[in-house]
């Protein structure tokens, strides 16, 4: 037996290793960084000896209980009402042109940083934000904003909101990238000469065997959810926050002692994400075992004309709301004095771009940086696993691919204070390289799930054609694979650009306050009030990754003006 | 145009390849210089296989074995870049991101000079009367006029044989006669040994060679 592949250079038989090495690793140690503080050692606080004592104190902490609670409950409605509502639009209007619409308009708004999303829903439903000021008071009757507690709410249904508006486009997306593996419309076609209407022919057929494809990502916003901070800290209730915002403050407190506390709440979060998706798939568990049942009772549910239009009701309404949104925000940001309830601003002024502009130029340039540090980083790393597996034809094995989830199911607080005490105590403590690396943890998975369907969708007889010419398979991939799937590669960067302009924690605790991006200032300013500069803030948020996503349109559309087949391909 | 080294045969020397450790296709053959075998078979036969196997490209959950000589040179341990085998496939396979003159440039070999590189893409462009389609974008060409440029393309990275895998099967009928007959002269003119892989009884007729037919396990043909 004789090989006849060309192998590929070291560097990219060790990418996928170094790959795993750089995601794992961290999370790993990370994970026992916090560990071993939790169970009171950290020689560089006095720690030397394990202790319970940080237990005690996380146990002694008030609100502990409520604090735990919200971030369990909120995390698994969050998940349920995203996945709830993508599938039930998918099932109804997939095929239809209101299915392209939606579509059309979904995808913008994951590039929406989290923040910028909940400010903008924040200005838009409070009790003195845009919605009463449009009813009132000629509808209300409300002279002064009513005095109800609608952000900030204690049983955290502002903040669920939020999640759902941003995870229900990230689940949309995941969907359509899965749904194309299979023959849904052939499905469909089949379910409905049995007469099942259309929402039962998806449930009973088709979503089945899509599940397994959107599984991790489900996940991925339940591990979200369940310790998210910035969005709670916009919308979230505050007495008790959720946990992860708890922690994050004890891990700021200028009384050290906290921080043992805080990396103690940080294993109890790794406790709560835990069981949050434990309990996610005990439900599948049960959703199977009962499902077959009614997958196999024949009931066709024909007349669903009137759900159909309440799915696509709710998905138009949380578009429009996060449009709304947007537009609130640019209100506030030129609005001078601006009483409720006028629905719209008296004076107009640029005054508070103006003002804010200085003092952000240096937040936007650490932004700029440190996404594209760590996007570049991300890409050739990508790039180099994508390449290997073309050159040797192997497919990686589907539990290879899971490992991309890691840092994106463990939530960040509980590792994040562990890279941070690692961080400190080998000396290397807050540094730009450190920095970009805990982006680069985030961006690296999205760039891998944005990337790789594309990369192996490619025709790989291009490339053996090429090669029957004589053109070496690194000519092939600067000359052929990289040029054709350049649309992909720009998408794929600009994805990535997005989720390091939205960072909050990986930011505020290994930059350790030396470094502020945009979001960073704009969550720091939540709490002050001044809706102005926040909605500045928050638009220079969004600006950013739309500035990104333009590019990655523009860039071919110009390069390849006159190439009919890349215009409409990748 | 350019000159050939020497015409060579392509000799497939008790060819095995096997699948998942189950043998999938036995083959002995030789083409003259100038001549086209044809292999024909059910699709999932293995054909596709088989030209994989010959290129370079065998995916790895199939083994080979036997080895392949090209004008008398063992080739079977050479990467894929270095065999010279010019593959035809069903598309064309023209890169979407060149012009049709970049297209055919990019198989000229590298140690020719750049303005004798354009002069060998314009002559094959003249050749197959498609002058003045240097900068057009391949998307915006006719069917036959694609077929014939991946032709052209393939004719320039001087190829010492040819590997068809079903290469007229996604043209229509009247343009199938006429590529054909095209692809079949230009092989004989440069008295390429040309091995063509097919479920068309009517590309292995107008091949006017040997035919070999596999069939479920193992065939071997002189």
């Amino acid at each position: 037996m004789k090989t006849t592949n060309a192998g590929p250079g070291i560097a990219l038989r060790l990418a996928p290793a170094l790959t795993v090495a750089v995601l794992i690793l961290p999370v790993v140690a990370g994970v026992a960084g916090v560990a071993l503080p939790a169970f009171g050692y950290l020689p560089a606080l006095g720690g030397d000896t394990f202790s319970l004592d940080p237990w005690r104190a996380l146990m002694a902490m008030p609100g502990l209980r409520q604090s735990v609670s919200l971030s369990f409950t909120s995390a698994l409605v969050t998940a349920f009402c995203s996945f709830a509502l993508v599938q039930l639009f998918v099932a109804a209007w997939s095929g239809t042109r209101v299915f392209s619409l939606m579509q059309r308009a979904l995808s913008p708004l994951l590039s929406v940083p989290h923040a910028a999303a909940a400010f903008a829903l924040a200005f838009l439903f409070a009790p003195s934000g845009w919605i009463m000021r449009l009813l009132s008071p000629w509808a209300t009757g409300f002279d002064r904003p009513p005095d109800v507690l609608v952000i900030h709410d204690p049983a955290g249904l502002a903040m669920m909101a939020g999640l759902i508006a941003k995870e229900t486009p990230f689940l949309f997306l995941m969907t359509l990238a899965a749904l194309p593996q299979l023959p849904v419309l052939r499905l469909g076609q089949v379910t409905s000469s049995f007469g099942y209407g259309r929402l039962a022919g998806f449930f009973k057929v088709i979503l089945p065997l899509l599940y397994p494809q959107i599984r991790l990502p489900i996940l991925a916003v339940i591990a979200y959810a369940s310790s998210v901070v910035d969005v709670a800290m916009i919308l979230g209730p505050t007495r008790p926050a959720p946990l992860a915002v708890q922690l994050t403050r004890w891990m700021s407190d200028p009384d050290l002692s906290l921080r043992f506390t805080a990396c103690a709440g940080a294993m109890l979060q790794l406790g709560v994400t835990a069981a949050a998706i434990a309990c996610w798939l005990a439900g599948e568990r049960i959703v199977v075992a009962t499902g077959r049942r009614w997958l196999t009772g024949g009931r066709r549910l024909a007349r669903d004309g009137a759900a159909r239009l309440a799915v696509a009701i709710m998905t138009f309404t949380l578009v429009c709301a996060m449009a709304l949104g947007l537009v609130v925000l640019v209100l506030w940001s030129v609005s001078g004095f601006w009483p409720f309830p006028d629905a719209l601003p008296p004076t107009m002024t640029l005054q508070s771009w103006v003002r804010a502009l200085p003092q952000a130029a240096n937040s936007i340039l650490t932004t700029l940086w440190l996404g594209l540090a760590a996007v570049a980083a991300a890409l050739v790393l990508t790039m180099a696993c994508l390449e290997r597996e073309v050159r040797t034809q192997q497919k990686p094995a589907r539990s290879a691919l899971g490992l991309v989830y890691v840092p994106l199911l463990v939530p960040q607080v509980a590792f994040l204070f562990g890279l941070q005490f690692l961080l400190l105590t080998a000396g290397i403590g807050t540094n730009a390289a450190a920095l970009a690396f805990a982006h680069f943890l985030f961006v690296l998975p999205y760039v891998f799930l944005s990337l790789g369907e594309p990369w192996r969708a490619w025709d790989p007889r291009y490339g053996r054609v090429a090669a029957s010419f004589g053109a070496h398979p690194s000519r092939i991939f600067w000359r052929i694979r990289l040029p054709m799937l350049s649309g992909a590669v720009l998408t794929a960067a600009t994805v990535g650009f997005a989720v390091s302009v939205g960072q909050y924690l990986p930011t505020l605790l290994i930059g350790g306050g030396r470094f502020s991006t945009i979001t960073t200032e704009a969550v720091a300013l939540a709490s002050g009030g001044n809706r102005r500069l926040i909605s500045v803030y928050a638009l220079l948020q969004t600006a950013l990754p739309f500035a990104g996503f333009a590019l990655a349109l523009a860039i071919p559309a110009i390069l390849f003006r006159n190439r009919r087949a890349m215009r409409t391909g990748a | 145009m350019n000159k050939q080294e020497s015409a060579a045969d392509l000799v497939l020397e008790d060819v095995r390849i096997l699948r998942a450790g189950q043998p999938l296709i036995h083959i002995a053959a030789r083409v003259e210089p100038g001549s086209v075998l044809t292999v024909m078979g059910e699709s999932g036969i293995g054909k596709s296989t088989l030209l994989s196997y010959l290129a370079g490209f065998l995916p790895p959950d199939f083994s080979g074995s036997g080895r392949v000589l090209l004008g008398g040179t063992d080739i079977t341990a050479l990467p894929a870049h270095a065999r010279r085998m010019g593959l035809l496939f069903q598309d064309d396979l023209l890169f979407a991101h060149m012009s049709v003159i970049e297209n055919l440039m990019f198989a000229v070999p590298h140690d020719v000079s750049r303005a004798e590189r354009r002069r060998r893409a314009e002559a094959a462009l003249c050749d197959v009367a498609l002058e003045n389609m240097e900068t057009r974008d391949p998307a915006t060409l006719s069917g036959g006029q694609r077929a014939r440029v991946a032709l052209m393309r393939v004719l320039l990275s001087e190829p010492r044989a040819l590997l068809l895998d079903e290469p007229f099967s996604r043209l229509d009928m009247a343009l199938r006669d006429q590529i054909r007959a095209l692809v079949f002269a230009k092989a004989r003119e440069r008295h390429l040994a040309t091995l063509l892989v097919t479920h068309d009884v009517r590309d292995a007729e107008a091949a006017k060679g040997p035919v070999i037919t596999l069939q479920g396990r193992q065939d071997t043909a002189k």
